[in-house]
This record gives structure tokens, C-alpha cells and sequence, in this order.
């Protein structure tokens, strides 16, 4: 069951406009879409694709350093600004906004809420991922399909 | 009037890079720890017309630059950069650390100007880097319109710069009507006075 363009160009606008309202996204995201064009015609997917993998080794790094007893907020609290500062770059305001209450208990040396803000990182990169990958999918079929990316 | 002309075109060109295309570019050397980072910084200034070489630490940097002690230059063939945008949070060499030892070379290269990348609005860091001779201090994640004004005001110091230097050859070949342009005195935006804030320096404003 093939989608024809139009159609999925309605898609792709929905799905962007509600990971904007859910707070997914932020403007930022916009203003990196803007810096694509003909002779950068994949800048977005391969910025994603690095943070991707940046914040999947973030991720890890802060979950071995909160098993390490005792905790070693300083190392915690450089990983946590580290991210920060790429969800931040990409857009990704959700993951940009836990990443500042981990700071915060890093600071106060709380492990409990360092242990949650990790889990909960965990889980809005994961939406974050799956949403921009579904974003992606729709963007690569409308090429496929000879449309182009509406404008947002 | 011709005369002028050509001599200013010539000193514009002298200072910066010509594109393919033979229009002026700045060379902008970005210093950034993330590589998502250097990845959008470097797209930005690549969309801005600039060339753009973009390195991971201060001590890189300083080895582009060729001041890294081990292998100094001369300064004879050193590589030509117009501007030096480094992120303030660095691993090793922090950017404000950079802007110091760039500030510190009895050279040509304590003329280039720095802009600090944070993205943390702290004030006392904003004066800081201010006072140690930063030209601006942006709060990332960076803009277009950042990197777009920032361009033109580095081009206009240069512009600045080829008509003082034109203006004092006109002199020298005793041509009376003075380019009205050049009579203002020229301030240099790295000028490392603090009681000299250029308006791109007024950063509090901004944020």
C-alpha cells in the first residue's frame, strides 16, 4: 500500500508540527533545516546521525560513572553539560531540559536524582529517536518518490 | 578617483582570501570539543560565504596557527585566518585560555579577532573574555544571523582597514580630495583597551 506524494508530504508536516508541540523539538531544529540545500542536500540527517551516536555514548559513559561507588559527580556533571550542549545544538529541547535537572543534582551530589534524570534521559532520547527517524523514513520516501520536503 | 580605487581593491584582496569566484572570503578557524558542534558551526560559515577550517581543541588550533612553540613560524607562510570563533567549555585549553595566548603574540596574530562560543549566559565570563580582548562572546546554540553579522562586521574593519591604508598612499601621492570615509580614526575591532567596546562587544544587551 504505496502513499503518493502529497500524502506523505501531509504526513511529514503533521509529524514535524507535533514534535514541535510536544516540545520534542525547538526552533532550533528549524534553524538547522535551513542551513540544508543543494549543495548540503542530507546536512539534517547527518547532524542527527551524529548526535545520535554522540548521545548514545554519552549515555553510556554517565550510566557506568553512576555505578562507580562513590559517585563522581564532577565526571557526571561534564557529561551532563556535554549533552546538554548537543541536544541544545540539534533541537532536541526535551533531552536539552532533563540534561539541566541533572546538572542540578550533580551539583547537590543527589545520586537518586541523578539515577532518575539518567532513566529519564534515557527515555526522551529514545522518543526523540524514533520520531526522528520516522521524520527521516518520510523525508527519504517523498525523495524517492520524486516530491520535495514542504518547507516548514 | 581611479587611482584610489584600484589601490583599495588591491589591499582588500591582499588581506583576505579570494573565493573560485575571485570575491573576497574571510577564513574563519572554529575551535570546538563537540562534533556536533563543529559540524553546525561550520555549516553556518560555509553558508555564509566563508571558508571555514574547523578544529577540536585550543592546542589544535594553536598548531594551525602555527604558534605552537614546537614548530613556530615565521609567519612567512603561516596560514592567512581572519577570525577565530572557539567554544569557552573545552577539555585542556578552555577557549578563554586560547584568547589569551592568541592575545599575547607579538604578531599579527594577536590582530585577529576571537569570538567566544558559550552556552552558558554567565555574566562575569562574558566580561572576562570582553576584557581580555574577545571582539563578541555568543550564546549557542549559534545563529545564522550571529555568524551573518559577525561576517559583516569583520569585513567592514577590513574595508576600514584598506581605505586607512589607501587613504595614507593617496598622501604619499599627493592626491588632495580625501575619501570621506577614512577620515573617522580607524579603532581596530580586537583593540585589547578595555575602555574601547566596539557595539558588537555589547553583549549584555543581547542576551
Amino acid at each position: 500500500m504505496t502513499m503518493d506524494v502529497a500524502q506523505l508530504q501531509r504526513k511529514l508536516c503533521e509529524h514535524q508540527a507535533a514534535m514541535f508541540q510536544q516540545g520534542i523539538l525547538d526552533d532550533q531544529f528549524t534553524q538547522l533545516q535551513k542551513l540544508q540545500d543543494e549543495s548540503s542536500p542530507d546536512f539534517v540527517i547527518e547532524v542527527v546521525t551524529m548526535f545520535f551516536d554522540d548521545s548514545e555514548s554519552l549515555l553510556n559513559n554517565m550510566a557506568r560513572c553512576l555505578e562507580q561507588v562513590p559517585a563522581d559527580f564532577k565526571q557526571i556533571d561534564a557529561h551532563a553539560h556535554q549533552y546538554k550542549g548537543s541536544s541544545a545544538s540539534i533541537g532536541a529541547a526535551r533531552v536539552k531540559n532533563v540534561c539541566a535537572t541533572f546538572r542540578a543534582f550533580c551539583e547537590a551530589k543527589n545520586l537518586e536524582g541523578c539515577v532518575r534524570c539518567l532513566q529519564q534521559l534515557q527515555q526522551e532520547y529514545s522518543l526523540l529517536k524514533n520520531n526522528l527517524q520516522y521524520l527521516i523514513r518520510l523525508q527519504q520516501e517523498i525523495k524517492a518518490a520524486g516530491g520535495s520536503i514542504p518547507t516548514q | 578617483m581611479a587611482i584610489a580605487g584600484e589601490v583599495f581593491r588591491q589591499n582588500l584582496t591582499e588581506m583576505l582570501e579570494e573565493s573560485p569566484s575571485g570575491a573576497p572570503e574571510l577564513h574563519v578557524l572554529a575551535v570546538d570539543d563537540s562534533l556536533v558542534d563543529r559540524k553546525v558551526i561550520e555549516r553556518l560559515l560555509k553558508i555564509s560565504s566563508c571558508k571555514v577550517t574547523v578544529v577540536e581543541s585550543g592546542t589544535r588550533a594553536l598548531q594551525y596557527l602555527g604558534l605552537d612553540g614546537e614548530n613556530r613560524s615565521l609567519g612567512f607562510d603561516s596560514v592567512k585566518v581572519n577570525l577565530i570563533m572557539t567554544d569557552y567549555s573545552m577539555p585542556g585549553m578552555t577557549g578563554y585560555e586560547l584568547l589569551k595566548k592568541i592575545k599575547q603574540e607579538s604578531s599579527v596574530f594577536r590582530e585577529i579577532p576571537v569570538v567566544i562560543m558559550s552556552s552558558e549566559n554567565v555574566l562575569t565570563r562574558i566580561d572576562r573574555c570582553l576584557e581580555e580582548g574577545a571582539e563578541d562572546f555568543l550564546l549557542k546554540p549559534v545563529k545564522l544571523s550571529d555568524v551573518r553579522r559577525l561576517r559583516d562586521v569583520i569585513m567592514k574593519g577590513k574595508v576600514k582597514e584598506g581605505e586607512k591604508k589607501s587613504h595614507k598612499r593617496m598622501r604619499s601621492i599627493d592626491c588632495s580630495p580625501p575619501l570621506s570615509a577614512t577620515c573617522s580614526p580607524m579603532s581596530l575591532p580586537c583593540d585589547p583597551s578595555p575602555s574601547l567596546l566596539s557595539p558588537l562587544s555589547s553583549k549584555k544587551a543581547r542576551l
